[in-house]
């Protein structure tokens, strides 16, 4: 269940409460996040909507320890993020975070199956564990046929698929996902979309994911508009009445 | 490692630019192997000089000749060992390109003094037999497809001129390979009953072992005291002082070298440093991307400065192994126009600790820059 209003829930995955971000440009101060707050429990899918500059991706950079808020904390699992040092920041990401960009980002000398080894070359796992591994997540996207190919010899789609088998290969506590539909044609957007409902369903993934696309959003279980810095839920943005935020 | 797919998947990206910059590193590296052989091959008249030895040559310079008669006299002084005189006698064989040092020797005392220039003794007698004896060095006799028993005929403009006839009697070895095999001796008899009457009993300089070379600097000076305020004043010095003071002749060759090697050590670092900075920008995205699924920012420096010094390793190996091939035939080709040049175990291992020092060197900086980028920023880039 997700809610804006930071009423207090022992089942929170992710807890952010009171989180502010001002960004300082040519001695001016932009306030992009203004006292949010925000409950996800494990399982859940939510959506971001909002005008471009509304701070989805600033959110999402905050939540996945890409960046560090300016006032406020975010507990992730029990853990609070919000004062971890840079290396503890980098180390956790390793564990518990998975991307998914909208541009895929996937490093183009390596073939898929390099690519999605990639995380896994962080942990402990010996070369045949990884192997293992790669070829699942490789497998749950529908990309056994692939491994070899490199992302210029795969279209879009595919290779955002690559990107998600990234993203869920070392089986991260949630997914982060930035636009993934962005660059894609619809027919591409509804499988990406198809294969991120079923982490969602059959593997019980949590989700966050910033769209501008209401067609890509409706596929979420809650969608959020950042309107101003706070979050509004989609259903009383509708009734006009603003649910959390301002502390 | 598990590292090294996305190393050399990196460095392989631009293929030109590889090869370009490995190029660049095996240049500057076989161009440091070159120049230290070089300079090596200048001071190596230090090096291999006898301790024991010293030298005397007119005060004024060594073209003037010195009496031969001063010998006995500097035998007469306390702690001189033996001594033996030469004179320089620049010759010409066939051609003036084939250059090759020719010395009038005295033969009953040249093996006690210079012991470690050895010559069979069946060849040395029959040197001793042959009024127009001659030994050669082995690289000399080889460079000629000289064989003992060969006439040998040496022009010269000095001593009156003319062309001078040899037979080879034998062929001399160093035994160390640093030392000078390329040098053409001939008896003093035979020159000293050629060379027109102003010159003969002068020679051009002695050369002495002295018992003890702690006593060195005593004979020196009691040579040089001896024949004070006499119509040849003579400076004597150690073997390693006169080598290093000729090899000033030529100017500080050090100096020169050691500047010509820094510009192409910097040179080499802002080329490869250049290369470095250009490739961690064009993937700054990617750095960025490492950075966020989790990849500290040490393991981001690590595959820059990692990417770097293979690049320096494998230019530096192919530029050292160059020099390896090339020197010995530089070497032939220079014909003996500048010392012997050797490619010693020393060189090569400090030339690779050169290439490793300006791999890491030019990778730091671009490697601090990929690891200190702001991973929100770089990835708003894309």
């Amino acid at each position: 269940m997700i809610r804006v209003d930071g009423s207090v829930s022992s089942q929170s995955l992710i807890r952010v409460r009171g989180l502010n971000k001002t960004y300082s440009r040519g001695g001016e101060k932009i306030q992009v996040l203004q006292g949010l707050n925000l409950d996800v429990d494990k399982g859940d899918f939510v959506a971001f909507m909002g005008p471009s500059g509304s701070g989805k991706t600033t959110l999402l950079n905050l939540l996945g320890g890409l960046d560090v808020p300016s006032a406020g904390s975010i507990t992730v699992d029990g853990d609070e993020i919000t004062h971890m040092s840079a290396s503890k920041l980098t180390e956790w990401r390793a564990r518990h975070v998975g991307f998914i960009f909208q541009m895929y980002n996937l490093i183009p000398v390596l073939t898929a199956f390099q690519n999605v080894e990639l995380p896994l070359l962080l942990t402990k796992l010996s070369k045949s564990e990884r192997r293992k591994h790669v070829e699942t997540a490789l497998g749950v996207v529908g990309l056994s046929d692939r491994m070899g190919h490199y992302p210029r010899q795969l279209s879009g789609g595919q290779e955002q698929r690559v990107t998600i088998a990234r993203a869920i290969v070392s089986d991260p506590t949630f997914l982060l996902c930035d636009e993934p539909t962005g660059d894609l044609d619809r027919k591409s957007a509804d499988e990406v979309m198809a294969l991120v409902d079923e982490l969602v369903g059959k593997y019980g993934k949590t989700v966050l994911m910033v769209t501008h696309d209401p067609v890509v959003a409706a596929r979420s279980h809650t969608t959020l508009h950042l309107e101003k810095g706070v979050l509004v839920e989609a259903s009383k943005l509708e009734q006009g009445i603003v649910a959390g935020g301002v502390s | 490692m598990k590292f090294s797919a996305l190393i050399f998947a990196n460095l392989l990206r631009k293929k030109i630019r590889l090869i370009l910059t490995i190029g660049s590193f095996a240049v500057a590296m076989f161009l440091f192997a070159f120049l230290a052989v070089v300079k090596d091959a200048f001071n190596r008249g230090a090096d291999v000089a006898g301790a024991d030895r010293l030298v005397v040559i007119d005060r004024v310079s060594i073209i003037n000749l010195i009496p031969l008669k001063y010998r006995d006299q500097i035998l007469q002084i306390p702690g001189v060992k033996s001594i033996t005189h030469n004179n320089w006698f620049g010759g010409v064989y066939q051609d003036e390109k084939n250059f090759f040092p020719q010395f009038v020797i005295d033969p009953e005392n040249q093996r006690q003094v210079f012991p470690e220039l050895v010559v069979p003794d069946d060849q040395w007698n029959a040197f001793l037999k042959d009024r127009q004896g001659a030994i050669a060095g082995a690289k000399t006799a080889e460079r000629f497809h000289w064989k003992i028993g060969d006439r040998i005929p040496i022009k010269t403009t000095l001593y009156g001129g003319g062309s001078w006839e040899f037979n080879l009697d034998g062929i001399y070895h160093g035994q160390r390979p640093e030392m000078d095999e390329t040098q053409f001796w001939f008896q003093w008899d035979y020159f000293e009953e050629r060379i027109p009457e102003q010159v003969k009993g002068q020679i051009g300089w002695y050369v002495l072992r002295v018992n003890n070379p702690e006593d060195s600097v005593r004979v020196a000076k009691a040579i040089d005291d001896k024949f004070a305020n006499s119509p040849s004043e003579t400076k004597t010095e150690t073997e390693s002082a006169f080598a290093a003071g000729w090899v000033k002749q030529f100017g500080n060759i050090q100096f020169l070298i050691l500047t010509i090697g820094s510009v192409v050590f910097f040179t080499l670092l802002l080329v490869t440093g250049n290369t470095m900075a250009i490739s961690v920008r064009e993937r700054t995205a990617e750095l960025a991307v490492l950075r966020a699924i989790g990849f500290s920012g040490r393991a981001v420096l690590f595959f820059v400065l990692a990417e770097s010094l293979t690049i320096a390793v494998i230019g530096g190996l192919l530029g050292l192994g160059l020099a390896l091939a090339a020197i010995p035939a530089l070497a032939n080709a220079l014909n003996g126009m500048l010392p012997q040049l050797v490619l010693e175990p020393s060189i090569l291992v400090l030339g690779l600790l050169a290439a490793v020092g300006v791999g890491l060197a030019s990778g730091f900086l671009p490697g601090m820059g990929a690891m200190r980028v702001r991973v929100v920023n770089a990835l708003r880039r894309v």
